[in-house]
């Protein structure tokens, strides 16, 4: 393989991004990891794609709207049956400012 | 008579003519699972039996892959991350099969949020293939091709961002449909890759899948991607032959790491739909050789986005740091996101996190998308000179369990046939087409363009009948 497309301290700032704690195990397992698919996946350079439009979705669709009506949907009280921790009809979270 | 090994238009013939009911037919299964299910693992969970929901006109008893939600009943994506998750609402295919009546079995073992091709990123273990336990059962839907195809549900659903119903359907020598993109509705199915995961049946013959589409298929308003587009009666297209119709073969897809095997099985399934009249005609899909890249690129971004809500904030999952003895809320993401997720989740995140980083957009997910316009366009040009396009589902029949665990790249390529699709949109039918040496299915697969699954289906219906092979059982006592 030739130059490095991905190094350990851009795993590490993915990591961040994507809220994910990883120990240092994980951390060398996908630098590596990553560093292979990224490797494969490169060949789409060789395509010349300086005229292709992007495909972001195939369905036959463009502004699919609805009247802006309430409709029936979930009761704070059903919505909150799943909750893990709740309060006063909330989420409750830890403590977010300090 | 065993009525768990009949299929649903067997079954529902001989309720019309009265020679069983919706409750033997409930025993049947109950038993089977019972007895099967401890050897083959395609159910995570079972549910209790409830008479009235076989109170319709299909009291043919389904199973639902872990990953569509059904109210108030544990729906897991078979992650930690959603341990003890009950949905407070139906998907609505889960709606739509208890207005027919058909009664849910249970939920069935899939790779850890849809993520993989062998079933074996399940946070439950993996299940076990019916025609040899050695072997894996393909993936994503694993397990809801095994029990179709282990006699363990009248039939089943999955869904398919990649080939997730087609491949294990192959592997386990049932029939898997994947429907245009926009057929059924998302509505309920926790998403993996949303411009790209589609609904569909796993069922025991081709007139199996064209009933249950027709129960699944139709406009929802409550998933904006959802196409009003008429369902037609697919059941009627299965009567139609085959002559004259033309079939395209795209040349990449006969290519190194094709199976021999699987190779001979096809060229004899061209050569029944010659003698049924039909024309075989080799044909280019171009970017083939890229599809699998693009696929990855595309998929991991979407799932990064759509796993970004397991947080812990709201349900599912919840772990604080031990150590900290205060902790902010950032903590507790990153510590339920570790705790939650399994390896293949994580790196299939962390590759979209990356692929969609600052710096990194336009190199990876925007020329991605573009290579997606050019696959797209090889099927629009294919489509021009044949009615349908024919591939191998698979390039090999089951392997072995473990054997692609520790590469990850090599379990992405074994998905090398049915990615295309998705990324088109375009329906596509694995239906098997023979045996290996070693008693293992084959799968054929059978594409058409954007809603012409009437097409698809008659097809698939002309081969299976003159072949014969959707007659063969699993060795299972």
């Amino acid at each position: 393989m030739g130059k490095h497309l991905i190094t350990p301290k851009d795993v590490e700032t993915i990591a961040h991004l994507a809220r994910i704690n990883l120990t240092e195990k994980e951390g060398e397992t996908l630098t590596h990891d990553l560093e292979n698919i990224l490797h494969y996946v490169a060949k789409l350079e060789q395509l010349d794609v300086s005229r292709t439009d992007p495909t972001t979705h195939v369905a036959p669709l463009k502004n699919v709207f609805r009247k802006d009506e309430v409709r029936p949907s979930l009761s704070q009280s059903e919505a909150l049956k799943v909750a893990v921790s709740q309060q006063n009809g909330s989420f409750k979270v830890p403590q977010v400012i300090e | 008579m065993d009525l768990y090994k009949l299929t649903a238009h067997e079954l529902l013939d001989l309720l019309k003519e009265k020679k069983t009911s919706a409750d033997q037919i409930a025993q049947s299964y109950a038993q089977r699972i019972g007895k099967v299910d401890p050897q083959v693992k395609a159910y995570v969970r079972v549910r209790p039996r409830d008479d009235k929901a076989a109170s319709g006109p299909f009291p043919l008893p389904i199973a639902i892959k872990d990953n569509i939600c059904i109210r108030d009943n544990e729906t897991t994506c078979c992650s930690k991350i959603l341990a003890g998750f009950k949905p407070p609402y139906n998907a609505t295919v889960i709606d739509r099969l208890s207005r027919a009546g058909v009664p849910v079995l249970g939920n069935t073992n899939m790779d850890e949020f849809a993520f993989g091709s062998s079933t074996e990123n399940s946070c439950f273990g993996p299940s076990r293939n019916p025609w040899n336990k050695e072997c894996v059962v393909g993936g994503s839907s694993g397990g809801s091709a095994a029990a179709v195809a282990a006699d363990e549900a009248v039939w089943a659903l999955g869904s398919d961002t990649g080939g997730s119903i087609r491949q294990p359907a192959s592997f386990c020598g049932v029939v898997g449909v994947k429907p245009t993109y926009g057929r059924v509705s998302r509505y309920g199915l926790i998403a993996f890759a949303s411009s790209l995961d589609q609904i569909g049946p796993i069922t025991k013959d081709v007139t199996d899948a064209a009933i249950l589409l027709g129960l699944i298929a139709g406009y929802d308003d409550r998933d904006s991607t959802s196409v009003d587009h008429p369902v037609p009666d697919y059941t009627q297209a299965l009567g139609k032959d085959v002559k004259g119709l033309t079939v395209g073969v795209p040349k990449e897809f006969f290519i190194d790491g094709l199976d021999p095997e699987v190779k001979a099985a096809m060229d004899e399934a061209l050569n029944v739909l010659k003698k049924k009249g039909a024309i075989v005609k080799n044909i280019s899909l171009p970017h083939s050789d890229y599809a699998v890249a693009t696929y990855y690129i595309l998929a991991t971004a979407e799932a990064s986005s759509n796993l970004a809500r397991y947080d812990g904030v709201r349900y599912g999952l919840r772990q604080i740091p031990a150590k900290a003895n205060r902790t902010s809320i950032i903590d507790m993401f990153e510590e339920t996101r570790r705790v939650g997720f399994g390896a293949e989740a994580k790196r299939r995140i962390m590759l979209g996190t990356y692929c969609l980083s600052a710096g990194y957009y336009d190199a990876y997910y925007l020329r991605a998308q573009k290579v997606r316009t050019l696959i797209k366009q090889d099927f629009e040009k294919a489509f021009k000179e044949c009615d349908a396009v024919i591939t191998p589902t698979s390039p090999t029949t089951a392997f072995k369990a473990g054997e692609k665990t520790s590469d990850p790249l090599a379990m992405y390529l074994s998905d090398v046939y049915t990615i295309s699709m998705n990324m088109a949109g375009i329906p596509a039918i694995s239906i098997p087409c023979g045996f290996s040496k070693a008693k293992l299915p084959i799968g054929l697969q059978i594409i058409t363009k954007a809603f012409d699954e009437e097409m698809m289906f008659r097809i698939a219906f002309n081969y299976e009948q003159a072949a014969g092979w959707h007659k063969e059982k699993a060795p299972l006592t």
